[in-house]
Parts: structure tokens; C-alpha cells; sequence
């Protein structure tokens, strides 16, 4: 299968030339298949940000190519702009973004950026409002007035609607209450069983990544520190602690217990594995 | 486009410029200035030369740094130099056609070139040695004696200081709200003006609305912290007059009286 999306010796220079110069991100080599929901973590600074923009074409890379479906974004003028669509990016607090007098207008605003008939418009805000529970008579409100929650919906509506291939998330949980995290998460996980696209879901919390994702890639100063399974990665909980990175609740109480001689096996990152494997050692042990 | 700007910007350093007081500072650029519309002569506009070739020197900016403030002006000083090489009636040196150039025009058109160029230098010079707070505090302190008369020197020079904070907080803003609406497709490079113009509303909108939400903000937190203007209120960074203020300042008012004399004799 060819890669959905695929980085080749990916390098970003910002300001390059001036004493302020600072490489971003260094020598990425990458592929992702379509279908994944990859995770990418790493803190401020890693890079990550950086490196999404660069999927659909926002940032050009000062040396290295993006090819999306096995051709180079940046080929032409035209194919940078249309990679756009098929690679939606919702940037962080997306809802500073919106801009229309009506919420509809604005989830309307990427369709029709795409030149697509009255009709298809229609018919793509109302499944994009429905992918993030945005009710009907929501529609004609102005989405200034709505609360924090809602015009983060909004926001990610108005990426939805353009169908993407891959959405890219970054870090659309940011600054919410738990139940409206939970909500958007669900939402999220729906629309990609319901449309099989291709999700990218930058996020600081170690517990959702374990929790959704295939595949987990985590940046660390410009470069990929780890890429591999949610159960790979997080074998690994001394050396992402080390590089400042959190890891899953259950995953640092497994590593304080191997410190204190309870023998526990690798790759414990769910609250559910860390029940079963204390259990096992508990009676490994003997103790009842 | 938009790191092009480098207004209000400041480069930290420790030369004797950074090191001069901010009052001082802003008197001499006053002088300088006076000097630069009085001078008219080769003479006159050579001891200008030399002295802005100092003080860049002293302070340790870079030519660079300073030759990329005179980039957005550039317009400007080819207007003017084409206005004045080709309308200034004198000696004829070459004919164009309908156009003479003359070698009147030439001298003004070089003379008018090297006074804005030398202008957007020295003026840079300030802001690039001086820190925000630094010039508000010095232009308050300077304007101070107009409290007199009512004038709200210290809440104006608050506004300054705010405005100058935030310039580069709404070109970041401007920057994350079009790289999300070229996400969703936006063109903010092709089509006719008209276009042009309607394709930055998704742009403005955010804008305008963080902007006020951020000064809600900000009101706030300085009203939480007990803010209410001038009267009573110290300083944390107190200015200080040193002797090489009055030296710098009194060099600059012999620099001004030179460049008046030349002119009485007209070099």
C-alpha cells in the first residue's frame, strides 16, 4: 500500500541566515498508512508543530519533500493549494479562527474555498455539524456568542466539512472540561470509523494517546525520539521521563513498583493491564 | 512580509548608547534632526554624515540591521528622488524628450535622498539602543511639566508603552489566523484588489476580536492589581542622569551650532 503521507530527509530552518537562526525539525523520515490514527507527542518546542504544518504545505520545507498519495505537494502552485483539502489541519484553539456571522457560514467557509455547487455545501456542512453534535437550530447563531466548547466544534466542523483525507489535530482537548475532552475525543474516534480517514492527534496527554492511538511518534528536539505501538513506546517510560515527557498514569506506577522489587512484565501503560499484572504477582508471590 | 517589520523593535546590548539615559537620548535625536533640515551645503551634509557614521559606530548596531529599516521607505526616497532630479529648473545636462535633467536637480535629488535615509537611521538608532519602557518612561518624564495644564502625560505614555507591547503579540496573532484560514483554503495572494480586500475579512474578524478581547484582558488585570493612573506611583527602573549625558548632550548642541554656522556661510 502507498503511504497515505511520507516525509523524505524533512529539515525546517526558521530565520535562517540570522543570528537568531534555529533549526526546527531535522532529517524526518516517515510514512504513515492511511487508515492509522497516529499520535504525536512531544513538548513545546519538540518540533511537532512545525512538522504538521509541513503536511499540508502551510510551511516549505528548506530541504526535503512531502509527498501525499506518492506525489510531491509542492509541485505546482495549484497542487500545494489543493493538498489543503486532503489534508485538513486544525491548529490549537482553533475557535480564534471563526469569522462568519452565522455558524453555518463558517463551517460553509473551506467547501466553498473549494468551489463546490450550492447543494454539495449544504449537504457537507450538515454532516460535518452532525460528526461534531452541533445541533440544527444552532445554525443561524452567531458563533462569537457561543461558549468555549461549542465554537471549538465549530472550528473542527469547518475542517471536517472539506472531507479530508487526513485531519490533523493539534491538540483539539486543550483548555476544555473533562466531559467536553471526552466528547470531542468520542467525536473524533466516530468520524474515523465512519469516513476510514487517516488521523493525526498531537497531544500532551499520555492517557488519551495510550488509549487511542495505533501508532505513537514522539518528537524530541527537531528529531523522532520513539515511533512504534502505543505498547512499544511506552516500554520505554524511564527514557520518555528522561527527555521531559509524562507518561500513562498506570505506566509510572508499574515503574515504581519494579523499583521496588515487584516483578511486573514490560509495556504496562492501561489502567486495566496494570490491575491484571499486580494480580498476577500478587499471586505469583504467593501472598494469599 | 510581516517579520519585515521592525518598528519598535529593540536590540539589547551595552554600549555606551544603550547606556545613555533615555531623555538624553530623545533630546539629541531632536538635535539631530534639527541639524539634518538645517544643513544644505557638501560641508554641512559631510559633518552630517560622519556624525551619524559615529554614533552607528558607538552603538555597536550592526549596517544591517539598519539598511533593512530603510526597506519599506524605499518607495518613498525613488519618488523623491525622481521628482526632484527631473523638476528642478537650472542648468540643462542631459534632454529626455519632454524631460530635462538638469544639475541642479541631480545635487537636490541626492541631497533629499541622503536627509530621509539619514533621518530613518537616526531615529532608528533610538529605538534599536532603547527599550520600550525606557523611551515611555523618558518621553513621560520629559513631557512632564504639560501636567501642568492637564495634559494626561502618564496615561498617554502608558497607552505608548502598551501599544509598542503588543505589536509583536498581534503580528503572531495575524500570522497563526492566516496560516488556519489558508488551512481551510483561503487566498490571500491572487486576484484583483476587490478580491484582495474581501479575501482579508476572515483575516480582520479574529483579529479585531482578540485584539479587544485581550485589551478586556488586560484592563482587568490591571484594575484587579490596583491601577489607577499616575498620581503616587514609583518606578521600579528609576532613569538616571550621568555625566556622559550632559557630555553626549552638550557634544550634540555643538554639533547643532556647527551645522547652523555652515549654513550662515553657506557650505
Amino acid at each position: 500500500m502507498t503511504p497515505i503521507i511520507r516525509a523524505e530527509a524533512l529539515q525546517h530552518t526558521y530565520s535562517a541566515g540570522t543570528p537568531f537562526e534555529k533549526i526546527a525539525i531535522d532529517q524526518i523520515n516517515l510514512d504513515i498508512q492511511p487508515g492509522q490514527l497516529v499520535g504525536i507527542i512531544g513538548h513545546t518546542g519538540s518540533g511537532k508543530s512545525t512538522f504538521i504544518q509541513h503536511l499540508n504545505g502551510l510551511l516549505k520545507p528548506t530541504s526535503g519533500t512531502v509527498y501525499f498519495d506518492g506525489e510531491d505537494i509542492h509541485r505546482s502552485k495549484e497542487a500545494t493549494r489543493d493538498v489543503r483539502f486532503s489534508v485538513g489541519l486544525v491548529f490549537q484553539y482553533p475557535e480564534y479562527q471563526l469569522f462568519e456571522e452565522t455558524v453555518y457560514k463558517d463551517i460553509a467557509f473551506g467547501p466553498k474555498n473549494m468551489k463546490l455547487p450550492e447543494k454539495e455545501v449544504d449537504e457537507r456542512v450538515k454532516e460535518a455539524a452532525h460528526f461534531v453534535g452541533l445541533s440544527d437550530d444552532l445554525m443561524e447563531c452567531s458563533p462569537l456568542e457561543l461558549s468555549g466548547g461549542q465554537k471549538r466544534r465549530i472550528a473542527i466542523a469547518g475542517v471536517i466539512a472539506m472531507r479530508p483525507k487526513v485531519l490533523i489535530l493539534d491538540e483539539p482537548t486543550a483548555g476544555l472540561d473533562p466531559a467536553g475532552c471526552r466528547d470531542i475525543l468520542q467525536n473524533i474516534l466516530d468520524y474515523k470509523h465512519e469516513t476510514e480517514s487517516t488521523i493525526l492527534l498531537v497531544t500532551h496527554n499520555m492517557d488519551d494517546a495510550a488509549r487511542l492511538a495505533d501508532r505513537l511518534i514522539v518528537f524530541h528536539s527537531g528529531h523522532i525520539a520513539f515511533d512504534g505501538t502505543p505498547p512499544e513506546v511506552f516500554s520505554h517510560t524511564l527514557e520518555l521521563l528522561e527527555i521531559g515527557l509524562d507518561v500513562p498514569q498506570a505506566a509510572r506506577i508499574a515503574e515504581a513498583l519494579r523499583a521496588r522489587g515487584v516483578k511486573l512484565p514490560e509495556s504496562i501503560y492501561t489502567a486495566d493491564q496494570l490491575r491484571d499484572a499486580v494480580l498476577d504477582a500478587w499471586k505469583g508471590a504467593g501472598a494469599c | 512580509m510581516l517579520k519585515d517589520i521592525t518598528l519598535g523593535q529593540f536590540f539589547p546590548g551595552d554600549s555606551i548608547t544603550h547606556r545613555l539615559d533615555a531623555r538624553c537620548k530623545l533630546i539629541i535625536v531632536v538635535l539631530y534632526i534639527a541639524a539634518l533640515f538645517t544643513a544644505n551645503g557638501y560641508v554641512s551634509y559631510a559633518l552630517v554624515i560622519a556624525v551619524t557614521a559615529l554614533m552607528i559606530a558607538v552603538s555597536h548596531i550592526p549596517l544591517k540591521s539598519l539598511v533593512r529599516g530603510l526597506k519599506p521607505v524605499m518607495v518613498i526616497i525613488i519618488i523623491t528622488a525622481i521628482l526632484n532630479l527631473f523638476f528642478t529648473t537650472g542648468t540643462p545636462l542631459v534632454k529626455l524628450g519632454p524631460v530635462t535633467l538638469t544639475k541642479e536637480g541631480l545635487v537636490r535629488a541626492v541631497f533629499m535622498v541622503l536627509r530621509i535615509m539619514l533621518l530613518i537611521m537616526g531615529t532608528f538608532l533610538l529605538t534599536y539602543t532603547t527599550s520600550p519602557m525606557a523611551l515611555t518612561d523618558g518621553m513621560e518624564r520629559l513631557f512632564n511639566p504639560l501636567k501642568k495644564i492637564k495634559v494626561p502625560v502618564h496615561e498617554m505614555s502608558m497607552m505608548m508603552s502598551m501599544a509598542l507591547r503588543f505589536i509583536p503579540t498581534l503580528i503572531e496573532e495575524t500570522d497563526k489566523i492566516m496560516s488556519a484560514q489558508k488551512a481551510r483554503g483561503a487566498d490571500f495572494e491572487t486576484g484583483n484588489i476587490f478580491q484582495r480586500a474581501k479575501a482579508l475579512l476572515p483575516l480582520l474578524v479574529p483579529l479585531f476580536v482578540s485584539a479587544f478581547r485581550r485589551a478586556d484582558e488586560l484592563a482587568t488585570a490591571m484594575e484587579s492589581r490596583c491601577y489607577h493612573g499616575g498620581e503616587g506611583r514609583t518606578r521600579m527602573k528609576q532613569l538616571t542622569w550621568a555625566g556622559r549625558d550632559t557630555v553626549a548632550l552638550l557634544l550634540f548642541f555643538a554639533f547643532l551650532a556647527a551645522v547652523i554656522a555652515l549654513r550662515h556661510f553657506g557650505l
